[in-house]
């Protein structure tokens, strides 16, 4: 019995001195081992020679299907009024008023939807362009040889039972110890040594736990960094984005009340610096959180507010529309734009798939999480410019930066129904057509269109 | 390390359905990636709920129809097959001279089946005859609340005046298709596939 105790203390003063020594120094200092660099750059030959595997033998069985990551169809086709005036080319004395033919285009158009559209797919995980030796991305692909499999079952061993360990315990001490770290914070006077002290602690805790996720963080443009008394806006894909962040620089964070864990955290985080927790019911009205956040900002000492206006996490393949209640505030809007590399694990968080808790044993069983984070220039609502167009704008900043589409469509669809008014813009822009805005269109003839095509 | 998507998918469903609809494997194994993920119940059959779940459809004013086009007579599920069949009415006309072998009857896909799948979009209760009545409810869901009501009855009147030939006041399969003959059916309703 006694030696097991002893047996436990050991490790855990090991454990401790290796986490003191190699994690948490280096962490406090902003350094790197440079251990997870290699563990990338033998991951990525590794995948390359997977890669050329398989794609030779899928040139060695022509009959299997080949996974595609292009779509499935080719949209093809102008406007609403160029398609009618196309179909009702047969009939050019009924331009303007209704015609049989108009059916054929609202028909076409619902059957591409079925088959591809543009918003579902945001919702789940994107298909690889290339197996990563991972069984949950092995959707199109199948056996092509042995030592594929064997490389494949050793990932499966390194993966969850060498690293996941590791991973979990990290994790852990890096949450337990920015509980304890804030609360001890906490107990100090305000003072600028404070502040100090709490972004120290801060950091350091984050930075474990990127550790804990293998995550290899490049961070681009870093004169662009978010200001205090500015307003921080990314992309969402995951909780852990918050992590991401958070890694280089101390962010006010804004968000609902939890109970259990994660209040506890919650509640020790705040007493070190100022973070905005709202109540449920507070959240419902948008006035209340407007002003508080406007408070927040206007104290120009105050650290700035990281906020995700997607308002729901979305595949990272696009970016959905930005809600403009984060950009009512005022101040100085620092865009930032996030983008994951999907071949060492995926990092978006399907919330209807799967909860936090597989999610992030998920997250840890991966090969590694790699992300490129761009520093945008800062941006200010101009004149004329109302909040939405403002949000707009700055979501196709961000899209253009990280690769990513930029869409229209609310991030909310995720969950709820499309809102009646947009089915009314499509009646709308018909009704038009029929009762015969567009004039110019019946000067043209149909012999013309044709020599056009 | 099987395919995760067409384990549910035997191989001899695969050639019925490539026989039938004339697709080719990879396509069909692409839609029915495409199925499962609209089958949020995972029961292997799309109910009417999951398509209005694809936002673009929604907004689709002939949604409801096009949507009702899936369901065959009085059923509320449709499964891969019958969802297949649909779609066949889309495909190109002319992947059809690629086929050796032609199918001895009429492809699904022919000028005539997608006239007729168009003709059905307009025949509510699927009498073959498009009535005043249908042709208003029809209209009326493409123009939401912009026209009046007599503006509407106007329009549908002379539809019907200028499309019926032999005087019963609806427009029949016959008298729709002749009002459509000019028009690029082999284009209009042809979804262009990838493979």
């Amino acid at each position: 019995m006694e030696n097991l105790w002893y047996v436990a203390g050991t490790i855990f003063q090991l454990w401790m001195s290796v986490v003191v020594f190699f994690i948490m120094l280096p962490a406090m200092f902003g350094l790197s081992l440079g251990v997870t660099e290699v563990y990338i750059q033998v991951l990525v030959k590794i995948l390359e020679w997977a890669t050329l595997r398989i794609q030779r033998g899928q040139q060695e069985q022509p009959s299997a299907p080949i996974p595609l990551h292009t779509g499935i169809i080719e949209r093809v086709g102008g406007s609403m009024e160029e398609e009618m005036w196309q179909l009702r080319c047969s009939r050019p004395e009924a331009a303007g008023a209704f015609c049989l033919s108009d059916g054929v285009y609202f028909c076409k158009k619902g059957l591409e939807s079925i088959v591809e559209d543009q918003v579902t797919q945001r919702f789940s995980s994107e298909e690889l362009a290339s197996w990563n030796l991972l069984t949950r991305t092995n959707q199109n692909f199948y056996y092509i040889s042995l030592r594929l499999t064997i490389i494949w079952g050793l990932g499966v061993f390194v993966r969850y039972c060498v690293l996941l360990p590791f991973r979990i315990a990290l994790a852990s001490t890096g949450i337990s110890w920015l509980v304890i770290g804030t609360c001890v914070v906490g107990f100090l006077p305000e003072s600028s040594a404070k502040n100090w002290l709490s972004e120290l602690v801060h950091l350091t805790c984050y930075r474990i736990c990127a550790r804990g996720l293998s995550a290899t963080i490049h961070y681009h443009n870093k004169e662009n960094r978010p200001q205090k008394g500015g307003i921080c806006v990314a992309n969402h894909t995951t909780p852990i984005d918050v992590v991401i962040l958070a890694n280089d620089g101390c962010y006010a964070m804004v968000g609902q009340t939890h109970g259990g864990l994660l209040g506890i955290l919650q509640k020790s985080m705040v007493r070190s610096c100022p973070h905005v927790w709202f109540e449920r019911s507070e959240m419902k009205d948008r006035n209340t959180v407007t002003r508080r956040l406007r408070h927040h900002v206007a104290a120009k000492t105050k650290l700035p507010i990281l906020i995700f206006p997607e308002g729901t996490c979305v595949n990272n393949t696009s970016v959905m529309m930005f809600k403009k209640g984060s950009f009512e505030i005022g101040g100085t809007i620092y865009p930032v734009a996030i983008k994951y590399d999907r071949r060492f694990g995926d990092a978006f968080w399907n919330s209807s798939k799967y909860n936090m808790v597989s999610y992030l044993l998920r997250m840890m069983t991966s090969w590694a999480i790699v992300v490129n984070v761009w520093y945008l220039p800062p941006m200010t609502i101009q004149d004329g410019e109302d909040a939405a167009q403002f949000a707009n704008r700055v979501k196709s900043v961000i899209a253009h930066q990280g690769g990513l589409l930029d869409l229209a469509w609310d991030g909310g669809l995720k969950r709820c129904k499309v809102k009646d008014s947009l089915k009314e813009e499509q009646q709308k822009m018909y009704s038009n057509i029929i009762v015969g805005q567009n004039h110019i269109r019946n000067t043209k003839t149909c012999s013309e269109t044709r020599e056009d095509q | 390390m099987g395919s995760r998507a067409s384990t549910l998918l035997r191989e001899e469903e695969i050639e019925e359905i490539k026989k039938e609809t004339g697709f080719s494997h990879s396509q069909i194994t692409r839609l029915y990636s495409r199925f499962t993920s609209l089958d949020k119940g995972e029961n292997g059959t799309l109910s009417r709920e999951d398509f209005q779940r694809i936002p673009e459809l929604a907004i689709n004013p002939l949604g409801d129809r096009i949507i009702n086009a899936f369901f065959p007579e009085g059923e509320d599920q449709v499964n891969f097959k019958g969802f297949m069949r649909t779609l066949a009415h889309f495909r190109p006309i002319e992947d059809n001279e690629k086929n050796k072998n032609p199918p001895a009857t009429e492809p699904l896909n022919s000028r005539t089946n997608k006239l007729l799948f168009a003709f059905r979009l307009y025949d509510l209760d699927r009498d073959d005859k498009i009535s005043r009545d249908e042709l208003l409810q029809v209209l009326r869901m493409m123009v939401g609340v912009n026209i009046s009501d007599d503006q509407l009855g106007s329009i549908a009147d002379r539809t019907i005046q200028e499309a019926d030939t032999n005087g019963d006041t609806c427009i029949s399969f016959q008298e729709f298709m002749k009002v459509l003959e000019k028009v690029d059916v082999e284009q209009k309703m042809s979804i262009r596939f990838l493979h």
